[in-house]
């Protein structure tokens, strides 16, 4: 197995931090709130290795610090502390010692990011077009009917009437905007892709034609992905290996049906119980 | 000589559920063999743990004490039980097939794919993926007009089968079995118990649980028994 990512120690911290911050908090005390200094621990001592063609997934209630984890890795956030390697095609980068040209390199050439709210990775003011071509422009692709070819093409892949390639997002319904988001992430075959709490809020059958087109790019393109979900099923589906979080820390790790059938931490327990 | 694939060593296992302070044993002290070209067939009343053991072989349990030693292909003896999960990821995907009581699969996918998915994983090209599929559905007489269809709305029979094909078809070097033949008519378990033996016949080590003292006459080679690891009055008298 070819290992896309490794990722030691992640830790984020929100707040001026002090001695006290990450042994005062986690799921024995119950909270990630520092009660030395009001620091928010949001992940404490992440870490996982990601190969190609892997689905990881994160699971883990509201301020578990699931989604920072993947902020941090799609440089939407700064970590407090840890490393992050990420094994391109022929080199590494260790990505927290970048400067910000050679990460925004990276976030258009080689990440995919597809966020809960589409708002934060679509751009409302220009056509769904627009939005995949302004990533395919990134990449040098500068022909315009390569352009409108290649958003065609992937707009149709991700099920978006091509018809509607030159109305603006807004007018979309939500999950059209998710795919519109996804074609737009896929727009350059990434071998990494973050999918951020993707099918929450979204009709049933609308999760689920998204869930199958996430699984189709995973077998096409051998993309290794991380899903962020506090969704038991959305795991299930997906992921072949989940982390689970709870107040910031990384509680069980192990194969998906191993947490969901044998889960061994009480929190994984109360949550595998707790499913519908 | 045949060449042993699994050896299992003081193998239990029991299940600590936190919220009622509780440690439920479910297997204990097990050891057997499992051979090249020989069934093992696991026996015992229900509750002695035989589908634990199983499931422990294949990482959906974590092992509690205990060796699982398995001899790769490549004549690597790794223990199960330590194995890091790319690993045993690895084995799934290669080595180790395991057919449960009842199908899993991804919704929404015909038949024929379900059952070529192994395959497919494995690096065969997709039509001939589904052409050995096909062959292994009509192997175990699934009727042809069902192939194109998810086994959602599938009978229980129905299911096992596209259960079956999917175990059978990539040939494991050590198959699984948690009753296979337990929903199926009679006339189906025969062509079951023919795809045991081909696939006996062609190295595959399988352990298999079956309820049939019948069925372990004809197929088993090696008979292991279990015991349940705590005498049920025990348990009753634990609780209060």
């Amino acid at each position: 197995m070819t290992k896309v990512l490794e990722v030691r120690n992640l830790s984020k911290v929100y707040g001026p931090g002090c001695m006290q911050c990450y042994e005062s908090t986690g799921p024995e005390f119950g909270t990630n709130i520092c009660p030395s200094c009001g620091s928010i621990v949001a992940a404490h001592d992440i870490s996982f290795d990601l190969c190609k063609g892997e689905i990881l997934g994160i699971m883990g209630e509201s301020g578990s610090g699931k989604s920072t984890a993947v902020k941090t890795l799609f440089f939407d956030q700064e970590p407090t502390h840890g490393s992050a390697r990420f094994y391109d095609s022929n080199k590494q980068h260790d990505l927290f010692s970048l400067n910000p040209a050679q990460k925004r390199n990276l976030r258009n050439h080689r990440f995919g990011m597809v966020y809960q709210n589409p708002s934060l990775g679509l751009n409302f003011n220009v056509s769904a077009g627009g939005n995949i071509a302004e990533r395919l422009l990134m990449n040098d692709l500068r022909h315009y009917r390569q352009i409108r070819d290649r958003a065609c093409e992937l707009l149709s892949r991700t099920e978006v009437a091509i018809a509607r390639v030159d109305e603006q997002p807004g007018n979309f319904s939500g999950g059209m905007q998710q795919r519109v988001q996804i074609a737009k992430a896929l727009a350059i075959n990434p071998p990494l892709l973050f999918l951020d709490e993707v099918t929450t809020g979204l009709d049933l059958s609308v999760q689920a034609a998204i869930l199958d087109l996430i699984l189709e790019i995973q077998q096409e393109f051998e993309t290794a992905m991380i899903v962020v979900t506090h969704d038991l099923g959305v795991i299930r589906l997906l992921a072949g290996r989940t982390l689970v979080m709870k107040n910031g820390r990384v509680v069980e790790a192990g194969l998906t049906d191993q947490v969901i059938e044998d889960p061994q931490h009480a929190y994984t327990q109360q949550l595998v119980a707790s499913a519908l | 000589m045949k060449e042993t694939v699994l050896k299992i060593e003081n193998f239990s296992k029991s299940f600590e559920m936190h919220d009622q302070g509780k440690l439920i044993p479910s297997s204990s002290n097990v050891n057997l063999s499992v051979v090249a070209g020989k069934l093992t067939a696991l026996v015992g009343p229900t509750g002695a743990g035989k589908s634990t053991v199983l499931k422990s072989i294949y990482r959906t349990y974590l092992p509690s004490t205990g060796r699982l030693l398995y001899t790769t292909r490549t004549s690597n003896t790794i223990d199960l039980a330590l194995a890091d999960d790319h690993r045993i990821l690895g084995l799934r995907d290669n080595e180790i097939g395991f057919v449960t009581q009842f199908l899993r699969a991804l919704p929404r996918q015909s038949s024929e794919n379900i059952v070529a998915a192994p395959l497919i994983r494995k690096g065969v090209d997709k039509s001939s993926a589904i052409e050995a599929a096909r062959k292994m559905l009509q192997n175990l007489d699934l009727p042809e007009r069902l192939w194109q269809l998810s086994p959602a709305t599938f009978s229980g029979g129905e299911k096992q089968r596209v259960n079956l094909a999917r175990g059978f078809v990539c040939e494991p070097r050590l198959l699984l079995l948690d009753e296979p033949t337990a929903s199926l008519d009679e006339e189906t378990a025969e062509r079951v118990i023919t795809q045991i033996n081909t696939l006996k016949n062609r190295g595959t080590a399988i352990l298999a649980i079956f309820h049939s003292p019948q069925l372990i006459k004809r197929l088993g080679d090696i008979t292991v028994e279990l015991r349940p690891p705590v005498a049920p009055e025990t348990l009753v008298q634990r609780r209060h």
